[in-house]
């Protein structure tokens, strides 16, 4: 159908209410795009942010996480245990025992600034977003439930083939430096 | 007619009443929904949640009928009525097959045509007593879309009643020729178009256009008595359906009517029920002066072509 146009590019008025019975009939016709949620799985993106889990063997009560959270919702106590030395005349140790470490989830933004920011790798994105309450004070989480959604934490992406190897890769392999 | 005879007939006609109006309704959910790509309903009664509807009418029953302070309080509660009853009273005179009608009067024709306006009437006293400006707005709009496309409507039923010769509408199908279909084919643009205005439907629901006017002159109502008011609109493509296909669409007419004749009748009217609902999805509103430009330059003389038309091939003996 060759579409009169008008003076400003448009299609006539019957053409055009013509087209829009087509496309709704069409659309018709087609599948839907509903996905009926808690009958069906949805299909998230990789690197979703449902929640963040904790790996409690990594944490070492840094409390970097904390401090860069921009709304103070992570909370962590620890308490410093002395470890005797293990030879004789040696020196006493001390390491960082992590007594609570929680997340209020009613306060989260999910900025991800947390998981950016350990050094250790103990904190990690999951995309399990299943935990809602009817109670806002329920959305705090403590370091075992945390733990528990490590599990669902994807692997790590695999590594782009095209991209520039790691700066220890570089430097290991740099040629030596003639004099 | 006995007394058994006109309670089962009150009785029956109640019922189409009730049900049809849902059955265009969940067409129109699943339908709709279909258009724009989703599910529509799905859980309501389990299968394709076809029990969406009754739902909602229990979830009516259980709002607070609010009666806002300020508005005209016996209007305001008899409004819904005023938009229902006329629905009713229209249903009853349409024929479904031959000698199958609610009621037989002589000039139903016109008994439908003066029930139809009168239930638009009850949109005008529902924004005019619910003390709220959005609902005035959408009662001076209703008003003057009602007053411009009553009278195409007119024209165009008047066009078929010249055609049949009569104005009793079992005998206009009764007469009713294929080539109707074509001879009569602008009237019935013209009364499809019209009819759907006067419902104010979807293209042309600016008295209640919701992005502007909240919910126009059903903002103030609640629970049952806003359920009367979304029956009304229903009920309304029901009648103006059947009341097509009985018109236009040669109702009862096609194989098997002597036996399948109501058959034939509903089906016509549903699919007319489906094209008021396709037009809703596909086509954007129209502004109230762009109504209003539609019925006096396109709808009025096409409507009274059709009636000189008419006027002619009844000379001529078509
Ligand atoms: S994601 Fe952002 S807001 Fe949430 S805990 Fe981590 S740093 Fe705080
Ligand atoms: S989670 Fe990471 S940043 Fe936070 S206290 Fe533990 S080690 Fe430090």
């Amino acid at each position: 159908m060759s579409a009169p146009k008008d003076k400003r590019g448009r299609d006539g008025i019957l053409p055009g209410l013509l087209k829009g019975m087509a496309t709704t009939a069409k659309s018709v016709m087609r599948p839907t795009h509903t996905a009926e949620y808690p009958h069906a799985e949805p299909t998230l993106p990789p690197r979703s942010r449902g929640v963040i889990a904790l790996l409690e063997e990594n944490c070492t009560s840094c409390m970097l996480c904390a401090r860069e959270c921009p709304d103070w919702c992570i909370y962590i106590d620890s308490h410093k245990e002395t470890i005797p030395a293990t030879t004789e005349g040696g020196r006493d140790r001390q390491r960082n025992v992590l007594d609570r470490f929680a997340i209020d989830f009613s306060l989260c933004m999910y900025c991800g600034i947390c998981v950016e920011v350990c050094p250790f790798d103990a904190l990690f994105w999951s995309p399990q977003f299943e935990y809602a309450e009817y109670d806002l004070r329920d959305l705090l989480h403590e370091k075992d439930r945390l733990g528990e959604w490590m599990a669902t934490v994807p692997p790590p992406p695999a590594l782009n083939e095209s991209a520039a190897d790691p700066a220890e890769v570089t430097a290991a392999n740099r040629p030596e430096r003639g004099r | 007619m006995t007394l058994v005879e006109v309670a089962l007939r009150a009785v029956s006609v109640l019922a189409a009443f009730l049900v049809l109006p849902l059955l265009v309704g969940q067409t129109e959910h699943k339908l709709m929904a279909h258009m724009q790509g989703r599910l529509g309903p799905m859980y309501a009664g389990g299968f394709h949640g076809w029990a969406q509807l009754v739902a909602d009418g229990a979830k009516f029953v259980q709002k607070e009928d609010i009666v806002p302070a300020a508005a005209d309080k016996r209007l305001f509660r008899l409004a819904p009525a005023i938009a229902l009853i006329p629905y009713l009273v229209a249903l009853a005179v349409v024929p479904i097959a031959p000698g199958v009608a609610g009621l037989d009067v002589p000039a139903s024709a016109i008994l439908v045509l003066v029930a139809t306006g009168v239930g638009a009437l009850g949109t005008l006293i529902a924004g005019w007593a619910s003390a709220n400006k959005y609902a005035l707005i959408g009662a001076l709009r209703a008003a003057a879309q009602l007053i411009s496309y009553e009278l195409p409507i007119v024209l165009a039923v008047a066009s078929v009643c010249l055609a049949g010769g009569s104005l009793s509408l079992p005998t206009i199908t009764e007469r009713w020729q294929p080539h109707w279909l074509l001879w009569q084919l602008p009237g019935a643009i013209v009364f499809l178009v019209a009819a759907v205005a006067e419902l104010q439907r979807p293209p042309f629901d600016t008295p209640v256009a919701d992005a502007e006017l909240v919910m126009g002159p059903w903002t103030e109502y609640t629970g049952l008595r806003f359920a009367f008011f979304l029956l009304a609109e229903y009920a309304g493509i029901v009648v103006l359906s059947l009341l097509f296909a009985a018109l236009w669409l040669g109702g009862w007419h096609g194989p098997f009517s002597e036996h399948l004749g109501w058959v034939w009748t509903l089906l016509k009217g549903f699919a007319v029920a489906i094209l008021v609902i396709w037009m809703r999805v596909a086509w954007p509103r129209v502004r109230a002066d762009q109504l209003q430009r539609l019925a006096w330059l396109w709808l009025v003389p096409l409507a009274l072509l059709q009636l000189a038309l008419t006027g002619v091939g009844v000379v001529m003996g078509w």
